[in-house]
């Protein structure tokens, strides 16, 4: 085999394994996913997170908007404290509600924000006011249950 | 009694023997590596023989690994009704683990293999020696051009297969079976992140290629200079790739993949 035939098919498998590297790079791993450009953090308190995680999705209107950076937990006001950033390009009004939700049924948990009618926007590094934590089911079902049993209790004592 | 102990004994000391002289001999490489790129063709030459004379099977493989996947896949996720989930399972599965570790397995069998006979054939014939007497460096010559040229084709045989075997499972699903093309991309997409999935892969099948270059070239010199000894270090360098590659693996993905 001689010189040049061995460069040209060296050359072909160097260029073949950077092609299929940046199709796993691009095509199937989108590079670009976190297109988050110049964020800003902003916080809320939830009286319970359920099961959001570090790097769970913020969304408005279905849309992602910016990513969880931080949890912790206040001891203070005995809430979960959460920091997240939004895309610079988006602004929210000052009362923006921030909710914990479900995609799907059994989906992950991501944090929803609802913009309000207010005027002001929410500056870098402000606390969302208005918050509603994560529905647990549990409370849900014991409430729902315990609900029932109110409304049988009367029944018997007619 | 006496005699077992002293069985234990000698086998311990073999071991610890076996792991020094490898380090050593992975310093040495190191350390001549330097003067054997110098002559950059050698290396250019043994990239062509374990990298691209590999394309063929690490392809097909790629492919068929990618097509059964596929089919498996289908068969689990339709029963959930979560067929557009298809593209997330095979992209993951692939980049994660069946990438890297079965085209380590392919490139041992077919390239440590060849590397090991070479080396070792080499040794037989005296050749080795040869080389020393006349004061160049069988390790500057023959061993660093063969272990960097698989160090180097190792990640790139991996990134191909795994490709492949996306195309593979794109195949099944999209063209075959009718999975929507646009959900199988964009869920594939939204799950596979660069940094956590794709870059982590990539790691894990350069340090197999260290791993597998490694222990070829090592068995090669290092084996008994007679047919048998040939034969059995090329035994050896297939079995104990494997091995590293599957134990090397399981270290690395509980270092890297535990759920945050």
């Amino acid at each position: 085999m001689n010189r040049t035939t061995i460069d040209l098919w060296v050359g072909v498998f160097v260029a073949m394994g950077i092609a299929a590297l940046l199709f796993l790079a691009l095509k199937v791993g989108s590079i670009s996913g976190s297109e988050i450009r110049s964020p800003y953090t902003l916080s809320a308190h939830f009286d319970n997170i359920g099961g959001l995680k570090v790097r769970a999705p913020v969304k408005s209107a279905g849309v992602l908007v910016g990513r969880v950076e931080q949890i912790r937990y206040d001891n203070e006001r005995f809430q979960a404290e959460v920091v997240f950033t939004v895309d610079g390009r988006y602004k929210f009004p000052v009362d923006t509600f921030a909710n914990i939700l479900t995609s799907g049924l059994l989906g992950e948990q991501y944090l929803g924000l609802d913009p309000g009618g207010e005027e002001k926007t929410l500056a870098p590094g402000e606390v969302i006011k208005k918050t509603q934590s994560a529905v647990v089911l549990e409370k849900l079902i014991s409430q729902f249950m315990f609900g029932k049993a109110a409304d049988g209790e009367p029944a018997p004592a007619k | 009694m006496g005699g077992v102990f002293r069985k234990l004994g000698s086998m311990a000391i073999d071991m610890v023997w076996q792991l020094g002289f490898i380090a050593r001999f992975f310093w040495l490489i190191l350390y001549y590596s330097g003067q054997s790129f110098t002559r950059l063709r050698l290396t250019i030459r043994e990239l062509y023989f374990s990298g691209v004379l590999s394309l063929l099977i690490i392809l097909v493989s790629g492919l068929f690994v990618g097509l059964v996947l596929g089919l498996q896949g289908y068969e689990i996720l339709q029963r959930y009704g979560s067929t557009d989930a298809m593209g997330t399972m095979v992209a993951l599965s692939l980049l994660r683990e069946l990438g890297p570790v079965v085209a380590g397995l392919l490139f041992a069998s077919r390239a440590g293999s060849a590397v090991t006979a070479e080396i070792g054939l080499m040794k037989v014939t005296e050749q080795l020696k040869a080389m020393d007497m006349m004061a160049v460096s069988p390790i500057a010559r023959v061993v660093a051009p063969r272990f960097w040229g698989g160090v180097v084709s190792m990640p790139l045989l991996a990134a191909m297969f795994s490709a492949m075997g996306i195309f593979g499972g794109w195949l099944i699903g999209v063209v075959f079976i009718g999975v929507d093309n646009g959900a199988f991309w964009s869920q594939m997409q939204a799950a596979v992140d660069f940094r956590y999935d794709v870059l982590n892969g990539v790691i894990k099948s350069c340090a197999f290629g260290v791993a597998v270059a490694l222990i070829a070239v090592f068995e090669g010199y290092d084996c008994v200079p007679t047919a048998e000894g040939v034969s059995r270090a090329i035994t050896r360098t297939v079995v104990s790739s494997a091995l590293a590659i599957l134990a090397l693996d399981f270290v690395m993905t509980s270092f890297m993949f535990r759920g945050l």
